[in-house]
């Protein structure tokens, strides 16, 4: 399976686009997920950049809740018309909570990736791990935003 | 697929970049595979136009006394029943029945063919064809030129595409089916028109199931007459197109992509496509092969599948399973834009080929319903 953006793909830098959002409350994977903190409960989602690039989101599958996964573990996967893809945890901990929305309806992804199209909630297990993730700063860097 | 250190680049290159277009490799070229979205692209194409570019594709030219024979003992199609001015689908076979490549011939001059043939494939149609002409009885009589270089093609598809054509391409033809205008042209029928003082071509064929045109052109014009018909269309809400809605719009219709629906191992009888292999034409690279599959039958048919309940898309490389046993493969597969659900085309055994029989795809381990339906899967409504 693909990784979340194909490597291979090259996007023409006036047609990236400038204006993804990167809100500034929240912590970024190198893999285009992003995560809200609330307590030690991180919901999970993928960045505005990632369904971008993606466009046209399918079918989304997710995890059953009270899974424990560990950070860099494929937890979900994003289905483009061209291609599917893994989402991997940004933390670990244990799922307590999936969002049926985003399954129910795919296209949530590329609406609203920051709200209605997160995909999930974990219980953190490390803490630490959260405050390791990129800040909006270097991910808006690593996108070339 | 090989691994390309340098990809190759149409000259459309710059065209997409232009339009921002997002670039991936395909068969050793760096193409388009979307402009905007692929279900935006695909339904502008089902209901409007779209134009793209298929440079990458090979041209070969096979002229000569001896060219039309020479083509009916190496295709697979009765190149006979060309007359000036029409195309035909075909195969080229290798003598054990499985494919060399998939193809459109056309004749534009009674002793002049010019053959479409697939990009991932000019090198190896290249040596094929040129190894059985060195054989032929024909050869002296025969010209072949590999002009893939040299020419370059855009498609122009959809159901507006008619309304606007002969505002781009103007006046009579000059050569191949005489027509007063290009929109005249019937399915199949190619004309020359002048671009600027060089003869293109121009085909009402496609491989959208819309209707629709395409152009070969010697390589420096392409770019010009890619952003003239972008002109042209404007008022019919052209939009250029790239290889994802190519790939979802031709599985629709259930037009085969070599190296999915056919391969070396794999024959037009298994594919489904008798109907362009001519047993009665005398012989032909793989005849005695496809006679035999024809007659006894075969392993594995083609069969194109809709998804009976919810899932991921199906994808290649799925396995297909009855009964609980693995009995096939998924060839082609994604989301139909058009349906919207999850369509493909794969093989089975020749008794779960039937319109209604349900079947089983593997997605990530898990076993999902699905039913083999009639090709096209799509069919535009007839307005």
């Amino acid at each position: 399976m693909e990784s979340l953006i194909d490597p291979r793909t090259t996007t023409f830098p006036h047609s990236t686009n400038m204006s993804s959002q990167v809100p500034a409350d929240l912590r970024y994977a190198k893999s285009h997920e992003w995560v809200r903190l609330a307590g030690d409960v991180a919901t999970v989602g993928i960045t505005d950049h990632a369904q971008h690039e993606l466009t046209d989101v399918v079918f989304v599958e997710l995890p059953a809740a009270g899974r424990k996964v560990k950070a860099g573990e494929s937890i979900a996967v994003v289905e483009s018309v061209k291609t599917a893809s893994d989402i991997y945890s940004p933390v670990s901990g244990e799922i307590i909570a999936v969002n049926q929305a985003v399954a129910d309806n795919p296209g949530l992804v590329n609406t609203a990736p920051y709200a209605e199209g997160h995909f999930l909630q974990i219980r953190l297990s490390d803490p630490a791990e959260a405050a390791a993730l990129l800040s909006p700063a270097d991910y808006t860097k690593q996108i070339g935003a | 697929m090989e691994p390309t250190s340098v990809l190759k680049r149409t000259p459309l290159f710059a065209a997409h970049q232009k339009l921002g277009g997002k670039l991936i490799e395909f068969g050793g070229w760096e193409m388009p595979v979307q402009y905007s979205s692929i279900v935006d692209e695909h339904l502008c194409v089902r209901r409007a136009a779209g134009i793209f570019d298929i440079c990458h594709m090979g041209e070969a030219l096979v002229t000569g006394p001896g060219a039309e024979a020479f083509l009916n003992e190496t295709l697979t199609n009765d190149i006979r029943k060309l007359t000036v001015g029409l195309g035909q689908y075909s195969q080229m076979c290798h003598a054990h029945g499985g494919t060399v490549d998939d193809l459109y011939v056309y004749r534009l001059a009674p002793m002049e063919f010019l053959l479409i043939i697939n990009a991932s494939r000019i090198d190896v149609d290249v040596a094929t064809l040129q190894e059985r002409l060195c054989a032929s009885p024909h050869r002296s009589g025969v010209i072949f030129e590999n002009a893939s270089d040299r020419l370059g093609a855009t498609a122009i598809q959809g159901p507006r595409v008619a309304g606007f054509i002969d505002a781009l391409f103007v006046g009579p033809s000059l050569a191949g089916t005489t027509v007063n205008t290009a929109s005249e042209l019937k399915k199949n029928q190619i004309g020359a028109w002048n671009w600027t003082g060089q003869r293109i071509w121009v085909a009402r064929t496609g491989y959208t199931g819309e209707d629709g045109f395409e152009v070969v052109a010697p390589a420096a014009l392409v770019e010009d007459i890619w952003f003239k018909a972008l002109a042209a269309g404007h008022t019919a809400c052209i939009q250029p197109i790239g290889l994802g809605a190519r790939d979802t719009l031709r599985t629709e219709v259930c037009y085969p992509l070599y190296g999915h629906e056919l391969d070396e191992q794999t024959s037009p009888i298994e594919a489904g496509l008798g109907f362009f292999v001519s047993f009665d034409k005398g012989d032909f690279v793989g005849r005695t092969a496809l006679l035999e599959q024809k007659t006894n039958g075969t392993k594995k048919k083609s069969v194109a599948f809709k998804m009976a309940e919810k899932s991921a898309p199906p994808r290649p490389g799925y396995a297909i399973f009855s009964d609980g046993q693995k009995v096939g493969d998924v060839v082609s597969g994604t989301q139909s834009p058009s349906l919207n659900l999850g369509i493909g085309l794969g093989y089975v055994p020749p008794e779960l080929s039937v319109p209604g029989t349900r079947i089983e795809i593997e997605i990530r381990g898990r076993r999902f319903a699905a039913e083999v339906v009639k090709k096209p899967i799509y069919r535009k409504s007839v307005s």
